[in-house]
Order: structure tokens, then sequence, then C-alpha cells
């Protein structure tokens, strides 16, 4: 028989659908995976029980005779970002530790009714604040991946969806869900060798997804393949009335309408991505992903993005200035974490639950916005970055008229190792440099595999898309897909 | 423009995090780093230029003004860390 685990999302499906397998093997073959890689400590909480049901449910309504979902009989990761009715969702903090949803988010209520089940809720960064996964408050998680030189070196999985990543590559889930602020779907995808779609802001519902950066947070899938993302994405999406920036308008026939051929599309690469000192592999690699392109039929144009050095500090102004004021809400009187003091009153117990309760990296970003957003400093800083952040629009904007697409590298660098680059905030956050333009300027973008690095370890090509135009976006990943030959797989040690 | 570490330790009252006297000289440092690393916006000429309030134009929807939600007491309970009987439970806040 198939080895089950070695199945994308469309094969599940298919199988499914067809009787090849059942629903329920499938569940349990995942699992059984998901059971034996502790070591990866990829999952905050694991739910088998729920994935069985929900395959029996499939196995059921197939032996009914009745019509399937568009992920009928696919076990998924759910990213520890949303809120699950009964599973406690804690995005990976103290703070939450212990919360148990009363209600779904509209994303996962999704899935399941397309016939998804869930296999557990995925480590990540901490309120998906991070590059590296190493600021979840229940342990780093570890990339499937080692590099070549034969040192046992753990490496991150990228973040903040590093759960996700490193669970898929792996195989113990076919495809996960992941968020993306500025960067945590595609930059994680990127690090370990599979894709990742970031869709148009307002394309997938915020309702009961732990809130960031509420201009910024968009939900997305991460799976192995392309035709998996579109399959995945289809389910995700839609308009949802309780999320006041959902997009009222039709989720498009995306895996329907995969097409490689780009002929006619012109590919736009921005000169300011060509950064001086640019890492030798990644260079090399989105050379390659020109070509491949160019093979399929489009044309190959010089953009420049005038504004793209500015992308980051606007972006951690912004992003920390909404996250200040979303996570006022974690006061220790009405959910989560209490931490009352002998004698203290009830400001006493605000500071003290939330010191107790936000790990380092939030307690951060929660006191920059504070002080970006404070009476004499609001203009010279957030106002200022929200000027800077309509510029970077603009740019897109005026690329468009040269180009359809654009093609970058999605990170600047392979995986790097745990602890490297913790020392200094800003190094991390420079991890984020290709990745947070288009996050700022709201646009679909997605990582596909590119290569490998001279140590062996997987790179992302990136593709950006107008907005609204997932569709542009899948295609010309597929077309790199097709070309590209990635097959390398984490060799198994967990 | 950089914070000392009364500004620290206003930014933390006003954030309701408590910090002690190490990490506030630790945190000194780390926002005076990302500070000076934002400054570089300022020398972006934004001359005429709207701060963006939405990346895709979408206009604010109205609903109908009906009741929609509501009777899930226990639901708003569930989780509370101190609820007493139908209430969330805090320090007393009067004296």
């Amino acid at each position: 028989m198939t080895e089950l685990t070695k199945l994308g999302v469309a094969a599940i499906r298919e199988g499914v659908s067809s009787g090849a397998f059942t629903a329920v093997e499938v569940a349990t073959a995942f699992n059984a995976n998901v059971a034996n890689a502790k070591a990866l400590n990829a999952f905050i909480v694991e739910t088998p029980e729920k994935a069985i049901d929900a395959a029996q449910a499939v196995d059921g309504d197939r032996a009914a005779g009745k019509p399937l979902g568009k992920m009928a009989g696919v076990p998924i990761g759910m990213k520890d970002l949303f809120c699950t009715q009964g599973v406690q969702t804690t995005a990976a903090s103290h703070i939450l530790e212990g919360f148990v949803p009363t209600y779904e988010s509209t994303v996962s209520a999704n899935l399941w009714k397309a016939g998804a089940g869930m296999l557990g809720k995925l480590n990540m960064d901490q309120f998906a604040m991070g590059s590296s996964n190493e600021t979840s408050y229940f342990g780093n998680v570890i990339s499937p991946w080692r590099r070549n030189d034969g040192s046992n070196a753990a490496l991150a999985p990228g973040g903040s969806s590093g759960g996700s990543s490193s669970a898929i590559a792996a195989r113990l889930c076919p495809a996960a869900t992941g968020t993306d602020t500025g960067g945590s779907i595609r930059q994680p995808a990127a690090f370990v060798g599979i894709s990742g779609i970031k869709p148009t802001y307002g394309r997938c519902s915020r309702w009961g997804v732990v809130a960031f950066a509420s201009s910024l947070d968009q939900a997305g899938p991460m799976a192995r393949d392309v035709r998996d993302c579109a399959i995945m994405l289809e389910a995700m999406a839609g308009f949802d009335p309780k999320d006041s920036t959902s997009l009222d308008l039709p989720v498009p026939a995306w895996e329907a309408s995969l097409n490689s051929d780009l002929k006619g599309k012109r590919i736009g690469i921005p000169r300011e991505y060509r950064l001086d000192g640019i890492d030798e592999d990644i260079a090399k690699m989105w050379d390659n992903g020109i070509a491949w392109l160019k093979d399929a039929g489009a044309e190959i144009v010089d953009i420049s993005l005038p504004h793209t050095k500015y992308a980051l500090p606007a972006y951690y102004i912004i992003a920390p200035a909404e996250a200040s004021s979303n996570l006022a809400r974690y006061d220790g009187v009405r959910f989560g974490l209490r931490d009352l003091p002998e004698g203290a009153g009830l400001q006493d117990m605000y500071a003290a639950t939330r010191a107790a309760g936000f790990g380092e990296e939030v307690r951060r970003r929660i006191m920059i916005g504070t002080y970006v957003l404070s009476a004499g400093f609001y203009d010279a800083y957030y106002t200022q970055a929200q000027k800077v952040r309509a510029l970077i629009a603009r740019d897109f904007d005026n690329a468009w008229a040269s180009c359809d697409l654009i093609l970058a590298p999605t990170a600047p660098s392979a995986a790097f190792g745990l602890g490297e680059k913790n020392a200094d905030p800003l190094s991390m956050y420079l991890n984020d440099v290709f990745a947070v333009p288009a996050s700022l300027a709201g646009l679909p973008a997605m990582s596909v595999p590119g290569g490998l690095s001279k140590e062996g370890l997987p790179l992302g090509l990136q593709i950006i898309g107008k907005a609204l135009d997932e569709q542009a976006v899948l295609n010309a990943g597929l077309a790199i897909e097709q070309r590209s030959g990635f097959t390398a797989e984490a060799k198994k040690w967990w | 423009m950089s914070v000392d570490k009364d500004t620290v330790n206003k930014i933390a009252r006003l954030s309701r995090i408590a910090i002690s006297d190490a990490e506030a000289d630790k945190m000194v440092g780390e926002l005076n780093g990302i500070l000076a690393w934002v400054e570089q916006l300022g020398e972006v000429d934004v001359t005429g230029v709207e701060p963006m309030t939405a990346v895709i134009p979408n206009k604010l929807r109205l609903r109908d003004d009906v009741v929609t939600d509501g009777d899930v007491r226990d639901k708003v309970l569930a989780n509370a860390p101190a609820k007493e009987g139908s209430f969330f439970g805090v320090p007393k806040v009067i004296e």
C-alpha cells in the first residue's frame, strides 16, 4: 500500500474519494507520525481523537454517497493562533495557557466544514512575534533539516509559523494553517522546502484568530506543493461578516484554474532587493527562478521599488503599535493567567499578570508600541510610518504599470541555527527584509522551494502579485515547481 | 530621540508591565537600538502623502441594528481566572 504520510492534500482527497484507502487510515498514519516526533516540539497540543472523528465522518459521508468537501479526509495541523472550540489555544504564550475557547475561528470552521480533521495545535512564536520560533513559551520548534557538514546543529524552522513548517517538512501533516503578519508563512516555508501563500489582506477572516497587528495579520495555507496550497486556500477563504475587513467577494476556483503557461505575463525583478553582499546561493537561486519563468513563457522586466529599505523600520513601528493596543486585553480579569501578589490592588495585578504572562520579545514589542503611540511621539513615529507605508504601497502600484508579478527571494539566507540570532533583536528582524513590503501593501505573496544552499538547506523563491490576483501568484509558483526539480527532503533523525 | 531609564519605567507603567531595575537597564539599550534604527524613516519625503489606513480599498459595512448575539453568560465567564457567581472577580478597587 502507498505510504499514506507521503501523500499531499490532493492525493489524499483523491484516494479517499475513490476508495483507495479510508480517511481513518490516513488519520491513523499521521497520528502515529505526530506521536513519534516529540523531538521536533512542533505541537503544543495533540488531538488524535479529533483527527479520527473527522475522518470517520468523511468515510461515513462517502459510504452514504454524500458529496465530499474540498479537504475531505485530509488531517491538518492548526497553528495555535486559531481559536478552536474545546481545545486549548495559547498563541504559544503563558498568559493564555489553559485558555479553552468556547467558539471556533471562522477559518478553522471553514476547514472542518470542507472535511479536514485536526491533528493538533501547532507551536509557533509567541503571539506570532518572531522569525525563528524561539519565542514560544512551550519551547523551540526544531527544524527536521540539518546542514550537510555532519554537524547536528539544531536549525530554526522559521517563524512565526515554525510548528507548521516543521510538521509539514517532517510529514507529521500534509498541510497546516499559517498566519503571516510580516512573513510568518513565507519565511518558514522557505526554511524547510515547502510552499505557502499569504493571500490578499481580507481574503481569510481574522475572526477567532488571536490578534497581533490587525492591519497586517492574514491567514493562509502551508503545504507540500502549489496545488495543495490552492485547494486549502479555497477552503479557508471567504467573506465573513464577523470581520470588518473581510472582503465581500466570491472565492475564485484557484485549483481548477491553475495554469503554468505564463505567456504574456511580465515578471518584475526589483533592483532594490539585490542587496549589497547578497548571499551567493540566494543570488544563484534567484537567477534560476528568472530562467524558469522565462522558460514558462514570461517576459522579465527590471523594476524599481524605491522605498524598499524603509519597509522594515516602518513595519517595526506599525506592528508593535497595533500589538500594544491588541494585547491590552490580557489583563488577568476575563481569561488567561492572573498573577495577584499578596495585598496587590487592581493596577498591580495588571502589571504583575502581564509581566509574568508575556515573554521577553512580546514585552519588548508592547513597550515599543506604547512608546511610539504615546503623546508627543505619535506623529514622529506612527504617523510617519503610516505615510511611508502608503509610499511602499504606491511603489507596488507604480510597478504594476510594467509588470504583472514580482519575483524575489523569500529570505536573505537559508535557515540559521537556533540561538544564532538571539543576541540582538535587530539582526532577527532583518531576516524579514524581503517579506515585509508585500505585507505592508496587503498583497498576495507566496514562497515555493527554489533549490538548496551549499549546506544542503532549502531556499525559497517569493512571488508577489497584484491585490486579489492569487491566481497569477499560484500559476507562477506552479511554473517554478515544475522546473525546479525540488525533491529534497529532511533525513529522518527524530 | 532616545530613551533613558525614567522613560523606560514610564513606558512600562503605561504598558501595565511590571519590570525590575535590571530589566529596565537592559531595555534602555534595546529600545534605543531599535529607535535609532527606525529613525531613518525621518529622511523620507512624505510631503502631501496621506497616512495609510486601509491596505485594500474596502468600505466599512453597516449591519442592521438588531441583536445578533448574547445570552452566553456562562461562555463569557468560562475562562475567567477568578469568577464570583456570575461576575468577574477583581481585587477591591474602592476604599
